[in-house]
């Protein structure tokens, strides 16, 4: 579970990175053979297996767990959580839904069209490419596009900042010595990514 | 002071239970939660009415036999405290307190607020003890222990098992308790010698009770009346990747 997830949060940095190419650089190709590579790369190809494999593991096991924590408690409280703990990691399960309802969108958007073409073609020196640049930027002039890529980075914000250093706590690296480190490095983390993602359609929208 | 108590009554372990009202007048602030259980148990007495049965022992907050979740919360609204040494001056007049035992598959209830515990004294059986024949009491200075795991172990010994930390969890885990059993124990030379196989015992038996998994949620640590903090299970976890690498 720990693992799984300290995998999937290394994956969104470089998923970032690679995102950020659309509004870093004006050229939209910069972004078109980027995401060109990392479609036709062999290393990739074995990194995408692996990292489904991440997800599902991390969403099987999730289930599992879920699953034996309610069994814990056949019956419940009548009047419960007022004990004052971190907010969100009551929620992990609910803002989990969240996310994978989107990814799910996601997935139907841009990887199985690029798997399966439909996607539109450009040709720069001789290659074709498929032109997720100006894709991406089409769906960004839209505001329901905008919300909804808002809103599901916000819930995984929610998933991450409780997730982050409770991966850590599991894994029984967090120490009196390093818990502050681990705290802030979580908060950091998280602000980053949700900040990142969320500035491309806000940059694309408002440009 | 006056109150509304909504109590939960049960016959035993196998029949429903509901809640009842009742109505106190004129508590005291300064007595007891126990104490006010008390004075509402002798009114039911006397109107030949059972009495609502819970734990209690010591009365001094050194024992962890008694156990109710009041108001949402176990041991009720008081930081680092056990319901005995809970008072009523916590509370306000014309207050209505929910009172419920703790619940949990591996906590079943007996009758009224009173749980049975004993998978905590199944969980001790499996390991949380050290079987060195002591001999004689040797010198002092004979083994040194560094401070700080010292005083790491003497923190997580202070657990009086009273089950709060489950009774808190939202997956009912029972991580806290074992983890400052382990951690007390692990840092410890005495305890090292059977750190290996008291961790995974232990850990094999929590799953087998029924306990629910931690999610690092932190109300265990929050409720706990001695104190108990997470980096307990944070060792124990880390033992327990240890004896099994
Ligand atoms: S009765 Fe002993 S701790 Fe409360």
């Amino acid at each position: 579970m720990s693992l799984a997830g300290i995998f999937l949060i290394l994956f969104l940095l470089v998923h970032l990175t690679i995102n950020l190419l659309v509004i870093l650089f004006d050229d939209p190709m910069v972004y078109n053979r980027a995401a060109h590579f990392m479609g036709n790369n062999i290393v990739i190809k074995i990194f995408e297996i692996v990292l489904i494999g991440g997800l599902l593991l991390h969403v099987i096991y999730a289930l599992i767990l879920q699953v034996q924590n309610w069994i814990a408690r056949p019956r419940r409280y009548s009047k419960a959580n007022f004990s004052s703990t971190s907010f969100f990691s009551k929620f992990m399960i609910h803002t989990a839904g969240v996310i994978l309802a989107f990814l799910v969108i996601h997935f139907s958007d841009f990887y199985f069209r690029a798997k399966f073409g439909h996607a539109a073609e450009i040709v720069s020196d001789g290659v074709v490419y498929h032109d997720f640049a100006t894709e991406v930027i089409d769906k960004f002039k839209m505001l329901p596009f905008v919300i909804i890529y808002i809103a599901a980075f916000l819930f995984l914000g929610f998933h991450l900042i409780h997730g982050f250093q409770s991966a850590f706590k599991t894994l029984g690296i967090e120490n009196n010595r390093y818990a502050p480190v681990i705290q802030t490095l979580s908060v950091i983390y998280t602000v980053v990514v949700v900040a990142g993602f969320t500035a491309i359609p806000l940059v694309i929208y408002f440009m | 002071m006056d109150l509304k108590l909504k109590i939960w009554r049960q016959k035993d372990s196998r029949s429903r239970g509901r809640f009842v009202n009742y109505f106190l007048r004129e508590i005291d602030p300064d007595c007891s939660f126990l104490e006010m259980l008390d004075i509402l148990n002798e009114q039911l007495i006397s109107r030949n009415e059972e009495p609502v049965v819970f734990d209690h022992e010591c009365r001094e907050g050194i024992c962890g036999s008694c156990s109710i979740y009041i108001n949402g919360r176990p041991h009720g609204p008081d930081e680092l405290t056990t319901v005995c040494q809970l008072h009523m001056r916590k509370f306000n007049h014309g207050d209505t307190i929910v009172i419920e035992p703790w619940r949990a598959r591996s906590f079943p209830v007996i009758r009224d607020l009173m749980v049975d515990r004993s998978s905590f004294d199944t969980l001790i059986r499996e390991g949380g003890y050290i079987s060195v024949n002591t001999g004689t009491a040797p010198d002092a200075n004979t083994i040194p222990v560094n401070r700080d795991d010292a005083v790491f172990a003497m923190d997580a010994a202070a657990c009086i098992g009273c089950g709060a930390c489950v009774a808190a969890c939202k997956n009912a885990s029972a991580m806290l308790f074992v983890g400052a059993k382990i951690s007390h124990l692990a840092s410890l030379p005495q305890g090292r010698v059977e750190a290996r196989k008291r961790v995974q015992d232990m850990v094999a038996m929590m799953d087998a009770l029924g306990f629910g998994n931690c999610t690092n949620t932190g109300a265990c640590e929050v409720e706990c009346p001695k104190g108990i903090k997470m980096a307990n299970i944070v060792r124990l976890n880390r033992e327990y990747l240890k004896s099994t690498l």
